[in-house]
């Protein structure tokens, strides 16, 4: 609990950190409020072809897409979809991903050569391509699209709680807690693992933005839940053969995907920097 | 003779990383649910023409036996024929190649030639206006989604300015052939109005597809920058009264640089994931394009053959990454 409050205390101090919080917090509000801010909050199942691809107006905040629907609603409407599949996603990979790099990390063994080998095989391919092979073979739906990310991310936290692992056990507190009889799976969750939470959390949140990268390019590519989903990479797909009339119709849902995912990114960057004070601002691996 | 050893041991290390991801994309493209054959086949045809394709295609045989075969075929350079073509799938990808090596090279030159004067000016004038002007830049280009930029640029330099080309990668005739990309071909053959046209053509892909790498390249010089600074030998040099740029373009840049080299294998994956997309927003002939159109129309050969030639390729590079940095810093071979 004062490690939490350290950590608020230290965003608020960072301008930047505490823009990637805030626009975080505004994403989740338009997640959760959707039905109170929308507009027309019908129009993610309504079709109006009479008002199709009107401009920005008092109305319609945002423009009208070609069926008619208001887009700033079913933007609000999106945000849930954006979350959702950034949560579960981001949470599936580190369910899977941390305990097999802590387990390959701690013991040394043929056994964790080949998790670590596993990972490596995953981390060959752009986990765009990956993704995309995976989506097209299971098809288009919003759980297939998650699953994809999920499977494609997990060996990212692998790789990296496994390099701190290793980097800590000639450590004087692990050695010592072995040397007083500690269980290994008690020196691995007790005393592991909370030394490696903090590039796990910087890593959470950096991976938040990349996943809702990617998984906009799916639904641009067709790949991702089935209309009328509200799926922002979906909507830019669909409004490109009404460009350059309709440009209100791209750059909407473009620029809530850019907004989010900078939040996640600026805060990523904060809690590096409030976190990790041996690298400031410095780079490390992307992802 | 020991750095020889080391070279043989990487690159049978990756081996294994090779044959791990063909498994894993055979098992992906066989867990599918539809029946590829019946797709191929068409909604008209007997029970008797589905199971003589399928005898045709060998997807009778059990699964381990089709792996095996599938290897045989790849160690031969085959990977196999497109379901819908049937041209070969290899020839396709080689046929598709220059173009995305094309936009490649072009978007690598890009972000190193702007990438690296700015990531040493961010450095040199830590936290001034530019700097932080920096910053917005460099964290935004890994923000933004690279169709939508492309989409963007379209919008407005091709279609409302008309400025730029908005798709394809020529007007006109294309050059005689020689390495397949335009630009070089039409170089080589002194054809300027071609040359003009591919190069016009290539500029907003490459930009888009340079953007996220730039942002990388950007951060990796700055912190490079940052590191070497503070370093003796620039204590001494500056003390001896060398002039600022000399010490700050040529000795500290030098220096800077080793760590912003080792992670080409990072770029080359950023754009490499990036041309997928990309290639498709500007109709943009090559793998990713191919790619993306074999994805739509489900065939799996084809979607088989580019991400283990896109693997492949990938595991290529960083391995070769991987020897560089052990040439350019000794001190990594003790490891």
């Amino acid at each position: 609990m004062r490690t939490l409050w350290f950590l608020l205390k230290k965003l608020a101090e960072d301008r930047v950190a505490l823009l990637g919080f805030v626009l975080i917090l505004l994403l989740v509000l338009a997640a959760v409020l959707a039905p109170v801010l929308a507009t027309h909050p019908g129009d993610v199942l309504d079709l109006h072809p009479e008002d199709r691809l009107l401009g920005p107006s008092g109305t319609h905040f945002l423009g009208t897409d070609r069926m008619g629907s208001d887009i700033y609603s079913r933007l609000l409407f999106g945000a849930r979809i954006t979350i959702l599949i950034a949560v579960i996603a981001v949470g599936a990979s580190l369910i899977i991903g941390v305990p097999i790099g802590l387990i390959a990390g701690y013991y040394h063994t043929w056994f964790s050569d080949l998790l670590m080998r596993i990972s490596d095989i995953f981390l060959a391919v752009p986990q765009v391509v990956l993704a995309i092979a995976i989506a097209q073979t299971l098809g288009p739906s919003l759980p297939n699209v998650i699953l994809a990310l999920s499977v494609t991310y997990w060996p990212w936290f692998t790789r990296l709680v496994y390099a701190e692992t290793r980097s800590l056990q000639n450590e004087i507190f692990i050695e010592s807690s072995i040397a007083l009889g500690a269980s290994p799976w008690r020196v691995i969750l007790f005393h592991v693992l909370p030394s490696v939470s903090s590039p796990i959390i910087v890593r959470t949140s950096i991976g938040m933005g990349f996943t809702i990268l990617t998984a906009a390019t799916l639904g641009f590519l067709g790949l991702g839940p089935p209309p009328p989903t509200p799926e922002w990479g979906r909507m830019i797909s669909e409004s490109r053969e009404f460009l350059p009339q309709a440009w209100w119709y791209a750059a909407a849902p473009g620029m809530a995907i850019f907004v989010v995912v900078m939040g996640f990114n600026l805060l990523g960057d904060g809690l590096r920097d409030i976190l990790d004070p041996r690298i400031r601002r410095g780079a490390r691996d992307e992802g | 003779m020991k750095l020889l050893v080391l070279t043989l041991k990487r690159a049978l290390w990756f081996l294994p990383t090779v044959v791990g991801l063909i498994i894993i994309t055979f098992i992906i493209s066989r867990i599918i649910p539809a029946d590829p054959v019946a797709l191929v086949a068409g909604d008209t045809a007997t029970p008797a023409q589905v199971a003589a394709l399928r005898a045709k295609l060998g997807l009778d045989q059990p699964l381990p036996m089709q792996l095996l075969n599938y290897f045989e075929g790849l160690l031969r350079g085959d990977f196999g024929r497109s379901l819908f073509t049937t041209r070969p799938i290899a020839d396709d990808l080689m046929h598709r190649l220059p173009a995305t090596i094309e936009l490649t090279l072009a978007a690598m030159l890009f972000t190193m030639v702007v990438g690296i004067p700015l990531g040493v000016i961010s450095a040199m004038r830590r936290n001034s206006l530019l700097d932080h002007a920096l910053r917005v830049v460099t964290v935004s280009g890994l923000a933004i989604a690279s169709f939508w930029l492309g989409i963007m640029l379209q919008l407005w330099l091709a279609m409302q300015w008309d400025w730029l080309p908005l798709a394809g990668r020529i007007e006109g005739f294309k050059p005689t052939d020689i390495t397949g990309m335009y630009t070089v071909d039409s170089l080589l053959t002194g054809n300027w109005s071609a040359f003009a046209s591919a190069a016009a053509h290539l500029i907003l892909p490459a930009l888009t597809l340079a953007f996220p790498a730039l942002a990388t390249v950007v951060r990796f010089t700055r912190a490079g920058v940052l590191d070497v600074v503070q370093s003796n030998f620039v204590l001494y040099e500056r003390a001896m009264g060398f002039p600022p740029v000399l010490i700050t373009w040529k000795y500290i840049l030098r220096n800077a640089l080793i760590s912003t080299v080792t992670q080409i294998g990072l770029l080359f994956g950023i754009l490499l994931a990036g041309t997928v997309v990309i290639e498709t927003v500007f109709n943009w002939p090559g793998i990713g394009y191919y790619a993306v159109s074999s994805i739509l129309l489900s065939d799996y050969n084809a979607i088989m053959g580019f991400t283990i030639w896109s693997g492949v390729i990938f595991i290529i590079v960083n391995l070769l990454v991987d020897i560089g940095h052990t040439f350019i810093d000794p001190r990594e071979s003790g490891a």
